[in-house]
């Protein structure tokens, strides 16, 4: 059983409680065990870095320094918060002066980081080979020919990580092969790796209702009957302001968007409720209630 | 020839340059105007100036034009600029600095809603240790005018139909000792 440090961010406690749910069941049919991080704070979005370097850098060695201490790396659900996790600890292991800084500052809370922990983002777990042969052996009928659009976000694939081609970054393919592996028909799309507009939807209104059109737009002329995504704010974003869309653009988007790992569940025979779906404010009858499901071919 | 005095005042490129300097960025004269970054960008509609013209008056020493730019704080942070620039600029940390230089120098325009935002955002980090989305609602929630707020209003109830809105604020354990570390990297009062 591996067994990993689980930060969950802000809003997977309230407006993404359902990823949380989804991510825990998920886990717990492929066999990952999932331990909350002691007393964790939050990994300050992009806030922080508008405001202070180094109080951003601070917030988030805390986070590190904690599963250190408990001796487990971490998983992230969020981009951002995976993002961020990620910078700091590459900045630390690589700057020893900005470690000597932080350690001082987490001094305060009993703690020091000494870069023991490495950080991905909660995909990740579920893609490897091992995972996605597990997946294809324990997966059911439920969500077999759906056709869904891998909505990867930007900070889960940038910045680039150490040894990750450009190509790569810019056409990335495990989400899909975690969907075909769940028996989904994941659908090819230019926008998946573009941005949802992120906080522009609270700083830039007009700015990011563009962006999330173009978005819907490049899904639903793919053929995409859901959009899943991998991260708290593009789910919020392209869920709760699609009605924005369809009024600023007079659109009727009217497209389910559900977390990747609430998809995963339902293909491996987890209830509805315990993933959280019925919390949409864009309903996921589309998903659920497909008419025969199992049989349909790929196109009906 | 008499030396008058060996200090020399540093140039605002410098002066941003020395803003990136965690970030291990590259010199922005680096910079040859391909305007890749700019492309990249999926806001640049929505920018005062594009990536690329910022780097440009940056370069120029065109300082004020650069500090009256809402480009900054145009940035949604997806990184797409960074990974393009053939030269190895990284534009968005490039933003991230200039946002930290505006609100230091105090240069932002008092309309932004961004500012505000990313201020209230950490305050309320600094005071429960978790971010609580209601109440960054003040920064933003009159910007649509009536209409908008209502609006606003109405996906809120509907959110808390869901159980997805949270009434009350979550807080870590062990704040005290959070805001005794933030306090030995800088003053809280200067951000409080």
């Amino acid at each position: 059983m591996t067994r990993y440090a689980y930060y969950p961010g802000c809003s997977l406690e309230t407006m993404a409680a359902s990823y949380h749910v989804s991510s825990m069941e998920v886990a717990r049919k492929l066999g990952v065990e999932l331990e909350e991080l002691e007393d964790w704070n939050c990994c300050g979005a992009t806030a922080y870095s508008k405001v202070d370097e180094l109080l951003a850098t601070v917030l988030c060695a805390r986070n590190l320094a904690i599963a250190e201490k408990r001796g487990l790396d971490i998983v992230a659900p969020c981009n951002a918060c995976f993002k961020n996790l990620w910078t700091t600890n590459a900045a630390m292991k690589r700057d020893a002066d900005l470690a000597d800084h932080m350690n001082y500052a987490l001094e305060a809370d009993d703690l020091r980081y000494d870069g023991k922990v490495e950080v991905s983002h909660i995909m990740n777990v579920f893609v490897t080979d091992e995972a996605l042969a597990s997946i294809r052996q324990k997966a059911g009928e439920r969500i077999k020919g759906l056709r869904v659009a891998p909505y990867y976000g930007c900070q889960i694939v940038r910045p680039r990580r150490p040894g990750v081609e450009l190509a790569q970054a810019d056409n990335p393919t495990y989400f899909e092969a975690l969907l075909e592996a769940a028996g989904a028909d994941p659908v090819a799309y230019p926008y998946k790796v573009r941005c949802c507009g992120a906080a522009l939807m609270v700083t830039n209104r007009r700015a990011a209702v563009q962006m999330l059109r173009d978005l819907l737009q490049s899904a639903v002329d793919a053929g995409a009957e859901v959009i899943a995504t991998a991260c708290p704010l593009c789910q919020i974003n392209l869920e709760c302001y699609q009605r924005e869309v369809n009024r600023a653009y007079g659109t009727n988007y009217a497209v389910p968007i559900l977390y990747f790992t609430q998809l995963l569940g339902l293909a491996l025979g987890v209830g509805v409720k315990r993933l959280g779906i019925g919390k949409e404010l864009v309903s996921a009858d589309a998903v659920l209630k497909r008419p025969c499901a199992a049989t349909a071919p790929t196109g009906a | 020839m008499v030396v008058t005095s060996t200090a020399r005042t540093i140039s605002f490129r410098e002066e941003v340059e020395n803003l990136l300097h965690a970030e291990e960025g590259v010199s922005l004269v680096r910079c040859v105007q391909c305007a890749t970054c700019s492309a990249a960008c999926p806001a640049v509609e929505f920018m005062d100036h594009t990536p690329r013209e910022l780097i440009g008056l940056i370069n120029a020493g065109m300082k004020d034009e650069v500090m009256a730019s809402n480009t900054f704080w145009t940035c949604a942070s997806c990184y797409a600029c960074s990974e393009k620039c053939p030269e190895g600029i990284r534009p968005a940390d490039l933003m991230y600095a200039l946002t930290r230089y505006s609100l230091w120098k105090d240069t932002f325009n008092r309309d932004w809603v961004a500012p505000e935002f990313s201020r209230r955002f950490t305050r309320t980090i600094l005071r429960t240790g978790k971010s609580y989305e209601p109440g960054y609602a003040p920064a933003f929630i009159f910007e649509g005018g009536f209409p908008g707020m209502v609006r606003e209003m109405r996906m809120a109830v509907r959110l808390l139909g869901k159980g997805r809105l949270p009434l009350i604020p979550s807080r870590i354990k062990r704040i005290r000792n959070l805001r005794a570390m933030v306090a030995r990297v800088l003053p809280l009062d200067g951000i409080e």
